[in-house]
């Protein structure tokens, strides 16, 4: 027994004395002018880092030094736990991954402190205050109802060890990336916020807010899609989205996030959309906590879903109420004084923009219905259920439709004003190449069906749009520039939306074609079998016995070939974890840029004979490929030049392209609109 | 200027579902079907479906029907215990599979376990209709005489089966 929990215990009461600091003295400092009280946030939240930070490392020593006396570590981990999962397991409780949650949210502040010279002292002290207000919630939450360093007296001799579907490579990534990018989302809020209680809100808002969300978003897209990709591989049953209350709690504020980043745009270039803008800050951020209290209350029943104690449930909905309630009230009292901004016509690239922002809410609202539904039924007296992927298939796939569609026409159209005419002759071919695709290619690939009809369609529409609009833009480039020039000319913001864009077509291929053409089958296989799949033959060699570090394990031995050519072995597992005896099936997976197989053991049939999951699921990898250059496209956006903290003279750059853009919107679109 | 006020109530409405959503102690939710007999049904067998399952044969028997479907997660939370019922033989658990695809169904059997003595498939969802189903899971208890006598809504626990359904069950087949 060591006193390193009590040190933790000790840097987390630190932390929230901190981070009380960091809330109430440069808030009071912005409302009566004291600029030595604004001026503390910076320190304080640096401290509240250090003392978070130290909080976590004492825990993770706790886990990775096999120390049972704590009833965290007894109660998630196992001294035959490998080292990796024992540091995964840090996180791998409700109370750990607390820490992980603040964490996150003290290394977001910190990056604010470091990042934000050329804010205002005002804006930056209200900024850190809201965000130390959410720390301070947390952290009072994590002393009060979910300390992670009780001890447990007598130490418990060995540990519970961790649930056998977190042992997982995913487990050390995906959390801190899902995490990273919820929490990301406070930032945009608390300058929301910090604006609302300034009552100014105008494009530098929108400026500053920008690069914030744009980061939390790629983490949030990273963490979502890496999350999909190991309940693939790791749930068993090859499923990449379940629909399940947990996975949506991280959807819907990505949705959310995904509006606000397009809205943002439009507000800082154009000044218009501000209230809505605001709202939809409010909403990502409010939306990642409403999440959480999902998750961690116990009023829905899901996979992920961690043990739970009323008390908890009370505590969070209280801080929901206050956090989100406080804000939303502060929104009704000041957006009206925050001004419509500039006029636009009913066809032109902002209604295409915000016609996608309210398709984007709606698909978000619905996908949260059908998250809260169960809810809403259960506070009638109705009962408790699950609504199931049907639901949410008939609604969300109608909506990406349109929202795909509009995809196509945004980048495309003009600012303010956009004819109708022109925009029809200006895409008739990407039109039509897109319909002759999705009409023909279904038959090349195989059967023709609806579905795979109308998501080749959004698919091609969204990819022939992206290369005609860059192609548009390189043709009416200075003709004296070479070719090369004329690329490199293009903003990177430009071509991270571009690259992002293309990321959702890449997607919707990947999710069309596996729904569409998955193969499987379940055979029956006595050693020397084989099977045939999708042109692989599969050929059982047998089972035999391996142990792994906490489990053992059948391992199958199934030789791939192809054309007659031997490929590799595969080796599907079938584990059973010692100490809390569950089971796992751990498939065995050929990835192909076309195709995966996907072999799984399933059950002993009778002398040595095994039965046998065989996946063939086609463009699978197209989903988690797609999700990934979305990330690549805002950390693209990410980098451009206007959005550089330490490049030469960033205060002069931004402030005259400011200008540049108030002084004649019209002319700094022209520029890149026409020629 | 009240539409910004919209945000606000909505909020607030929600907040007071999620408050009411805290306080339930789930599960166990009186039905109008109790005590009323059971909608007779005869629906193809998921196993098989060239046999039908007729729900008139279980006359003279206690068992249970349990809904199910492979997409839902608290049917996964609550299969284990099912699995172990029916090992103890206890009480016998048919299976309606509800808005299921019958190869999913199949395979999360196959994964899972199978307790039920036979599944009936419910594709199109109108057998739960007549049950009133709100949504899956949901357990009904059945009596000799086909009468519903208990519906336990949401993915049965280890309480609810033996301070509840076991002691009915015995007491019915007495």
């Amino acid at each position: 027994m060591t006193v390193v929990p009590e040190i933790g215990q000790f840097a987390l009461i630190l932390a929230l004395l901190m981070a009380a600091t960091q809330c109430a003295l440069p808030l009071i400092g912005a409302a009566r002018g004291r600029q030595t009280w604004m001026e503390l946030g910076s320190s304080a939240a640096q401290a509240q880092f250090f003392f978070v930070a130290v909080a976590f490392f004492c825990l993770a020593y706790s886990f990775i030094t096999n120390d049972f006396s704590v009833l965290n570590v007894a109660s998630n981990s196992n001294s035959l736990l490998p080292m990796n999962y024992r540091f995964a397991a840090t996180w791998g409780s409700h109370e750990g991954s607390l820490v992980l949650w603040s964490l996150m949210l003290a290394l977001w502040t910190v990056a604010v402190t470091l990042f934000s010279s050329r804010l205002p002292l005002e804006v930056r002290a209200r900024v850190l205050g809201v965000m130390g207000f959410i720390s301070v919630g947390f952290l009072l939450f994590m002393l009060t109802t979910s300390n992670p360093f009780v001890r447990l007296i007598p130490a418990a001799v060995e540990g519970k060890d961790l649930n056998p579907l977190l042992q997982d490579p995913g487990m050390i990534i995906h959390p801190p990336m899902l995490y990273m990018g919820y929490v990301g989302f406070s930032v945009a809020f608390a300058f929301a916020v910090a604006a609302l209680i300034g009552g100014r809100l105008d494009a530098t808002w929108a400026r500053w807010s920008r690069p914030w969300t744009l980061a939390a978003w790629c983490f949030l897209t990273v963490g979502i899609a890496l999350g999909s990709a190991w309940a693939y591989y790791e749930l068993g049953w090859g499923g990449w989205w379940f629909w399940d209350p947990v996975e949506n709690a991280s959807f819907v504020p990505w949705l959310v996030g995904t509006a606000l980043i397009h809205s943002l745009a439009v507000s800082e270039k154009r000044g218009s959309f501000k209230s809505w803008t605001v709202l939809l800050a409010i909403s990502a951020f409010s939306l990642s906590l409403l999440g959480t209290f999902l998750v961690r209350s116990g009023v829905l029943t899901s996979v992920h879903a961690f043990a739970t104690d009323p008390k908890r449930g009370v505590y969070l909905l209280s801080f929901l109420v206050v956090v989100i309630g406080g804000s939303l009230a502060l929104y009704a009292w000041r957006a009206r004084r925050v001004g419509l901004g500039g006029k636009f016509d009913l066809v032109s690239r902002e209604s295409f923009l915000l016609s996608n922002n309210v398709l984007l809410v709606v698909a978000a609202a619905s996908v949260l219905l059908g998250t809260l539904y169960p809810i809403f039924i259960d506070a009638l007296g109705l009962g408790k259920l699950s609504v199931g992927p049907p639901y949410f298939n008939a609604v969300f796939v109608p909506l990406t439709a349109l929202i795909a569609f509009m995809m196509g026409l945004g980048p495309v159209a003009r600012w303010k004003r956009q004819s109708l005419p022109e925009l029809a002759v200006r895409l008739r071919w990407a039109f039509a190449a897109s319909v002759a695709t999705a009409l023909l290619l279904p038959f090349v690939i195989g059967e023709w069906k609806f579905k795979v009809s109308l998501g080749l369609l959004m698919a091609t529409w969204i990819g022939t749009t992206v290369v005609l609009n860059l192609w548009r833009r390189i043709r009416v480039a200075s003709s004296e520039q070479s070719i090369v020039k004329r690329f490199t000319s293009q903003s990177r913001s430009y071509y991270g939306m571009e690259l992002a864009h293309m990321g959702v077509a890449v997607c919707i291929v990947g999710v069309t074609l596996v729904t569409g053409y998955e193969e499987r089958q379940d055979v029956r296989m006595n050693v020397g079998d084989t099977a045939t799949m999708a042109g692989y033959v599969l050929r059982f060699n047998g089972v035999k016995q391996v142990t792994g570090p906490n489990y053992t394990a059948v391992r199958g031995e199934v030789e791939m070939s192809r054309n007659g050519e031997f490929v590799r072995v595969m080796n599907p597992e079938k584990r059973s974890y010692t100490t809390t005896t569950e089971s796992m099936t751990e498939p065995d997976i050929e990835r192909r840029f076309t195709g995966d197989l996907y072999v799984q053991l399933g059950e002993p049939v009778s002398g040595g004979a095994w039965s046998m999951n065989i996946f063939y699921k086609p463009f699978v990898t197209w989903i988690w490929g797609g999700a990934a250059l979305m990330a690549l496209g805002g950390l693209l956006a990410l980098t451009d030049r206007r959005y550089r903290v330490f490049g030469r003279e960033p205060r002069r750059a931004a402030a005259s392209q400011a200008d540049e853009v108030k002084a004649a919107p019209e002319r700094a679109t022209a520029t890149i609109e026409e020629s | 200027m009240t539409k910004f006020f919209f945000p606000l109530i909505l909020f607030i409405v929600l907040a007071v579902f999620l408050a009411i959503g805290l306080t339930r102690d789930p599960r166990a939710v009186p039905s109008p079907l109790i005590d009323k007999p059971a909608p007779a049904f005869a629906l193809p067998l998921l196993s098989d479906p060239g046999q039908r399952f007729d729900s008139k044969e279980m006359r003279g028997q206690v068992w249970l029907l349990n809904a199910w479907a492979s997409w839902c997660s608290p049917c996964r939370a609550e299969h284990p215990l099912f699995v172990k019922l029916s090992r103890s033989g206890v009480v016998p658990i048919y299976g309606l599979n509800y808005k299921d695809e019958r190869e999913k169904a199949l395979k999360w059997l196959r994964d899972l376990g199978d307790p039920y003595v036979a599944t009936v498939s419910d594709t199109d969802g109108r057998l739960a209709i007549d049950y009133g189903l709100y949504g899956v899971p949901e357990t009904f208890v059945i009596d000799r005489n086909g009468v519903i006598r208990y519906k336990h809504t949401g993915p049965i626990t280890e309480e609810a089966l033996q301070d509840k359904i076991l002691p009915l069950v015995k007491e019915l087949q007495k």
